[in-house]
C-alpha cells in the first residue's frame, strides 16, 4: 500500500512534480504512462527516496517513510536498463543483494533459473547487452520476494520470449496480492497485467483510473486506444 | 780538550748538588705538615710538595717561589665559595693531581680555581676544577701549559659565571687536552698570541665555546666545540689558523659554528661544522684560506656578509645544509671554487670530476628569507621551489658573481 | 556498515588505478632513495611526493569514482540501507585503498631508508593527506552534478591548497613583514592541511635551521608535544569536516 500527498518537487527551474496524489492498493497492477519528461521516474524515484521531495509526504504500508530504509526491504525496484555498476559481474551483484538482505530468507529463484543467469555469472555487468542487464534487474527485483514491485520500462531491450517470461511473472505475483508499479512506453505490453493506470503529463497526475472505469469510460478494448481518447 | 772535560763535570756535580738540596714536603693527615700553606712557607725555591688524599680548606694559597705541587689520590682544595684557591706568583710553578673547587665568586676580582700572575713556564696539569668561577686563570704569562684538566661549572646565568681557561696578555701558552663545561665561555682569550689550543673539548657553555679577540698568531687543533649557547666568537685577530676542529649542534638565532669578525690572514682547514645554525658566519673577514672542511646538516653552511672580501673557499663539502651560503649584498669579492655541493644539480660530461657548469650556492629563498625572516614558514612549499628554479635560470636578486666554477660531482675524502 | 563496505573494497581494488597508483608510489620511492646518495635527499624528493602527488591522485581518483559508482550508489539506494551507511561505506573503502596503496607503495619504502621520527612523520603526513583529499574528493563529487564539473572542482581545490593559498600568504608575508606575525602564521597555516603537513616534516627535516629567532618561535609551537597533536588534531578535523559536509549533502541529494 502506498500513498503519496501532495509531492512537489523542483529540479533547478524544472517543476518535475506538482501536487501528485497517488494511491497503490494490494493486489493492484499499476501502469505508470505519460509522455517523456513527464516525471514519473522521478515519482518512483521519490517512493525509493532517491530523490528527496521538496514537499508532501509518502505513506508505505500506513508509515510515512521520511528518514526511513527498513521499508526498502518490502521493494522490487528493477531500474532503466544502464543503471549498474559495470565493473561487477553478474554473480558479484547478486550475491552482494543477498549478502545486504541476509535476513530475508525466502527467496525466489525462479527467474533466475528461466533466464539461466547462472549460466554467465562470472560476466561482467559493463559487458552485458541492454536486454541481459534487464534479465538481471528483473531477477533481483523478484529476488526476495517483496510486497511492492517497481519495474522501470522493464521490458525495454528484451526479446519476446524474456518479455513474455516477465510477464508470466508479474501476473503470478500480481494474483498473489501484490502491488506492482510499471512505466512504460509499450502500452500493448500492458494490456494483459494491468488492472489501473496513472497517467502523467509535465508533473501532474491527470488521471488514476482502474481499467474497467477506462473501458466504460472509452468503451474501447485496447489501452492505447482507451489513453488516445481519455487525452483527446 | 780538557777545559772542557772539566766544564761538563762541574756542571753535572753543580746540578746533582741541586738535586740534593731539592726537598720532598709531605702534606696530609698524618704526616707532620697538616697544611698546605704551612708546606709553602717553609720550602725553598725548587722544593716538591706532595699532598695526600684529604679534603683541605686552604683559604688563598699564594705561590710565590718556583715549587712542585703534586696531588696524591686528588686530594681537594677547597674555596669554600670565598677564596681565589691557588694564586701563581712565580714561575716554573707546577701544579698536578688537584681537586680545586667551590671558589669565590665576585663581580669586582676575577676570582679563579687557579690563577696565574706574571709568570713563566708554569704548568698546571691534571686537575679537576669544579664549581669555581673562573677555572684556570692567566694574566701576563708566558710559555706555560695548561693540560689534561678538567674544569666543570654548573652556572645558570652568564653574570655569575667566568671563563674555564681565560688568558689575557698572555704568549706562547699551550692548552692542550682539557674538558670544559658549564662556564660563561669554555676558552677565553685575550691579547694572546703564539699559543696553541689542542685537543681541548668544550661543550655546554652558557656563552661561547672559545672566544677569543685580539689575539694573533695562534694556532687551534682539533678541539671539539659543541653545544655551546652561542657556538665559537673569533673577533679582531690576524693570522689565526684552525685545523681539524668540530663544531657542533650550536642552536640558536645568534649562535654560529664560528662567529668570524674582523679577522684576516688565516687558515681554516679541515673542520667539521655538523648542525649548527650557521657553520661560519663571517663579517669583515679578509685573506682567510677556508678548504677541506665539511659543513654537514646546518641551517645556513656559510653566511659571508658582503664586507668580506679576498676569501679563498675551495675543498669544502657541502653536505645537507638547510642552505649552502647565504649573503646580504650583491656585492661579492670572494672565490669559491672546487667545492663539493650535494645541491648541485649538473653534469661532468668530460669526466674530469668537476661538474661542466658553475654552481650557485645561494637560493633565492635565502635571500628572501634574508630580507623577511618569517617567510621560513613557506619553505619547502612548491611556490618557494617554483621561486627557486626560476632563479636559477635568471639570476635575478641572487648574485650573479657568487658561483663555484668548477663544482665537484663528488665530495672530498677527509 | 560493513556488510557493504567489503563489496565496495572489492570493487575499489578491482579498479586498475589504484594498483598502478601503488605501483607507481613504489617504483618511484624506491629509486628516489636508491638513487640519491644520501638519505636526507630522498626524504626532500619523497615530501614533494607527499605534498603534491598524493593529494592530487587522491583527489582525482575519489573524484572519478565516485562519479563512475553512480549506477552502483543507485543500485545500493534501492536497498535496505541508510544513506549515512553507503556514504560512511564508499568513504572508508576509499580511505582504506588509498591508504593502503600509499602504505604499501611508499609508506614501507620510508619507514625502510628512514627509520625516525621523521619517516614516521612523513608517512603519517602522507596518511593524513589521503585521507584529507579522499574527503575533499567526495565534497566535490557531491556538490557538482556532473563528472566534468566535479574533476574540475578537484583540480581547483588542488591548485588552490599546492599554490595559491601559498602565493597569498607570501604575499600578506611581504605585506605585513613590518609587523611581528609570526603566530598569526601559524594559525594561517591549519588552513591548508598540505603546509600543515609540510611544516610539520620541516620540523623534523631542517632542525638546524628552525633553531633560529623565527625558526624558534614556530619549533616552540610545532616542536613540541602539544602542537604536535594539536597540528595532527587539525589535520584529522581536515578529514572529518568534509566527509561531514559531503554526508549531509549527500543526504538530501538526488540521484
Amino acid at each position: 500500500m502506498i500513498i503519496t500527498e501532495h509531492l512537489h518537487k523542483r529540479f533547478g527551474s524544472q517543476q518535475v512534480l506538482r501536487d501528485v496524489h497517488i494511491t497503490c492498493r494490494p493486489g493492484a497492477c499499476i501502469a505508470l504512462i505519460g509522455p517523456n519528461g513527464s516525471g514519473k521516474t522521478t515519482l518512483i524515484k521519490s517512493i525509493l527516496q532517491m530523490v528527496i521531495p521538496d514537499r508532501g509526504k509518502i505513506i508505505f504500508q500506513g508509515d510515512d517513510i521520511t528518514g526511513q530504509c527498513e521499508y526498502r526491504a518490502k521493494i522490487g525496484f528493477m531500474p532503466q536498463m544502464t543503471r549498474y555498476p559495470e565493473n561487477m559481474t553478474i554473480g558479484e551483484v547478486i550475491s552482494m543483494m543477498m549478502d545486504i538482505r541476509k535476513d530475508q530468507k525466502n527467496r525466489d529463484e525462479e527467474l533466475l533459473e528461466q533466464y539461466q543467469l547462472k549460466d554467465i555469472y562470472h560476466k561482467r555487468m559493463g559487458t552485458l547487452s541492454g536486454g541481459m542487464r534487464q534479465k538481471v534487474g528483473a531477477c533481483l527485483a523478484f529476488l526476495f520476494q517483496p510486497d511492492v514491485f517497481i519495474l522501470d520500462e522493464p521490458t525495454a531491450g528484451l526479446d519476446p520470449l524474456s518479455t513474455e517470461i516477465l510477464k508470466q511473472k508479474i501476473i503470478k505475483e500480481k494474483s498473489k496480492g501484490k502491488t506492482t508499479i510499471i512505466t512504460s512506453h509499450v502500452l500493448s505490453e500492458l494490456d494483459e497485467m494491468i488492472s489501473e493506470v496513472i497517467y502523467m503529463h509535465e508533473g501532474q497526475v491527470l488521471f488514476q483510473k482502474s481499467m474497467e472505469d477506462l473501458k466504460l469510460a472509452t468503451q474501447e478494448v485496447k489501452l492505447s486506444k482507451m489513453i488516445a481518447k481519455m487525452i483527446a | 780538550m780538557y777545559k772542557k772535560t772539566y766544564l761538563i763535570l762541574i756542571i753535572f756535580f753543580l746540578s746533582f748538588l741541586a738535586k740534593l738540596e731539592a726537598k720532598t714536603w709531605w702534606v696530609g693527615k698524618n704526616e707532620s705538615l697538616h697544611s698546605l700553606n704551612q708546606a709553602i712557607q717553609s720550602a725553598r725555591a725548587g722544593d716538591e710538595i706532595r699532598v695526600k688524599k684529604g679534603v683541605y680548606f686552604e683559604r688563598n694559597l699564594i705561590i710565590d717561589k718556583p715549587l712542585t705541587l703534586i696531588g696524591e689520590g686528588l686530594p681537594v682544595l677547597d674555596g669554600e665559595g670565598k677564596y681565589e684557591i691557588i694564586s701563581i706568583k712565580a714561575s716554573s710553578v707546577k701544579v698536578i693531581g688537584f681537586h680545586i673547587r667551590n671558589s669565590g665568586i665576585s663581580s669586582l676580582k676575577d676570582l679563579a680555581g687557579i690563577k696565574i700572575y706574571d709568570a713563566q713556564d708554569v704548568q698546571i696539569v691534571h686537575n679537576l676544577i669544579t664549581n669555581s668561577f673562573f677555572g684556570i686563570y692567566t694574566q701576563y704569562g708566558k710559555n706555560c701549559q695548561i693540560k689534561d684538566n678538567q674544569i666543570v661549572a654548573y652556572g645558570k646565568e652568564e653574570q655569575q659565571s667566568g671563563n674555564g681557561i681565560h688568558c689575557w696578555n698572555s704568549s706562547y701558552m699551550h692548552i692542550e687536552d682539557n674538558v670544559v663545561s658549564g662556564h660563561r665561555d669554555g676558552i677565553y682569550f685575550e691579547f694572546v698570541t703564539q699559543s696553541i689550543i689542542k685537543n681541548n673539548r668544550s661543550f655546554r657553555n652558557l656563552r661561547y665555546g672559545l672566544h677569543f679577540m685580539f689575539s694573533n698568531h695562534d694556532t687551534y687543533i682539533s678541539n671539539v666545540f659543541t653545544n655551546n649557547g652561542a657556538g665559537v666568537a673569533v673577533m679582531f685577530s690576524n693570522h689565526v689558523n684552525m685545523f681539524n676542529n668540530t663544531f657542533h649542534q650550536n642552536w640558536g638565532d645568534a649562535s654560529y659554528g664560528i662567529l668570524l669578525k674582523e679577522i684576516s690572514d688565516g687558515k681554516i682547514q679541515g673542520n667539521q661544522f655538523k648542525k649548527n645554525t650557521t657553520g661560519i658566519y663571517l663579517e669583515g673577514v679578509s685573506r682567510v684560506n677556508m678548504s677541506r672542511n665539511t659543513f654537514s646538516s646546518n641551517g645556513w653552511g656559510l653566511k659571508i656578509q658582503a664586507s668580506c672580501q679576498d676569501m679563498n673557499i675551495h675543498q669544502n663539502n657541502f653536505i645537507n645544509n638547510t642552505f649552502d651560503v647565504s649573503t646580504n649584498g650583491s656585492l661579492v669579492l670572494n672565490n669559491f671554487d672546487g667545492n663539493y655541493w650535494d645541491k648541485y644539480e649538473g653534469y661532468d660530461l668530460n669526466k674530469d670530476h668537476f661538474g661542466d657548469i658553475p654552481f650557485r650556492p645561494v637560493s633565492l629563498f635565502s635571500i628572501i628569507l634574508e630580507k623577511n625572516p618569517t617567510t621560513l614558514i613557506m619553505f619547502r612549499s612548491f611556490i618557494s621551489a617554483l621561486m627557486d628554479k626560476t632563479e636559477k635560470l635568471i639570476p635575478s636578486l641572487t648574485p650573479e658573481q657568487l658561483k663555484d666554477q668548477s663544482p665537484r660531482v663528488q665530495p672530498i675524502p677527509l | 556498515m560493513n556488510k557493504i563496505y567489503k563489496h565496495v573494497m572489492v570493487d575499489i581494488i578491482r579498479n586498475r588505478m589504484v594498483l598502478f597508483y601503488t605501483l607507481l608510489l613504489f617504483i618511484v620511492s624506491l629509486s628516489i632513495f636508491s638513487l640519491e646518495d644520501t638519505s636526507s635527499k630522498g626524504i626532500l624528493s619523497m615530501l614533494n611526493i607527499i605534498l603534491m602527488i598524493v593529494p592530487l591522485v587522491s583527489l582525482i581518483f575519489s573524484t572519478i569514482y565516485m562519479y563512475n559508482s553512480g549506477e552502483f550508489i543507485e543500485l545500493l539506494l534501492s536497498q535496505p540501507l541508510k544513506r549515512n551507511t553507503i556514504w560512511w561505506s564508499l568513504f572508508i573503502g576509499l580511505l582504506t585503498a588509498l591508504g593502503l596503496a600509499f602504505l604499501l607503495g611508499a609508506g614501507i619504502v620510508i619507514l625502510i631508508f628512514e627509520t625516525s621520527l621523521l619517516g614516521l612523520m612523513l608517512v603519517l603526513c602522507g596518511l593524513l593527506l589521503s585521507c584529507i583529499f579522499t574527503a575533499l574528493a567526495l565534497l566535490a563529487a557531491v556538490l557538482t552534478k556532473d563528472k566534468a564539473k566535479g574533476i574540475g572542482l578537484s583540480i581547483m581545490l588542488w591548485l588552490y591548497f599546492t599554490i595559491i593559498f601559498d602565493g597569498i600568504v607570501l604575499f600578506m608575508l611581504f605585506q605585513l613583514s613590518d609587523y611581528p606575525i609570526e603566530k598569526f602564521m601559524i594559525a594561517i597555516s591549519m588552513f591548508n592541511p598540505i603546509d600543515l603537513a609540510r611544516i610539520l616534516i620541516l620540523m623534523q627535516l631542517d632542525v638546524s635551521a628552525l633553531m633560529g629567532y623565527t625558526g624558534a618561535i614556530f619549533k616552540d609551537f610545532f616542536g613540541t608535544a602539544s602542537g604536535i597533536s594539536l597540528s595532527f588534531g587539525t589535520l584529522v578535523l581536515w578529514v572529518i569536516i568534509p566527509f561531514m559536509y559531503s554526508l549531509r549533502y549527500f543526504k538530501k541529494k538526488d540521484l
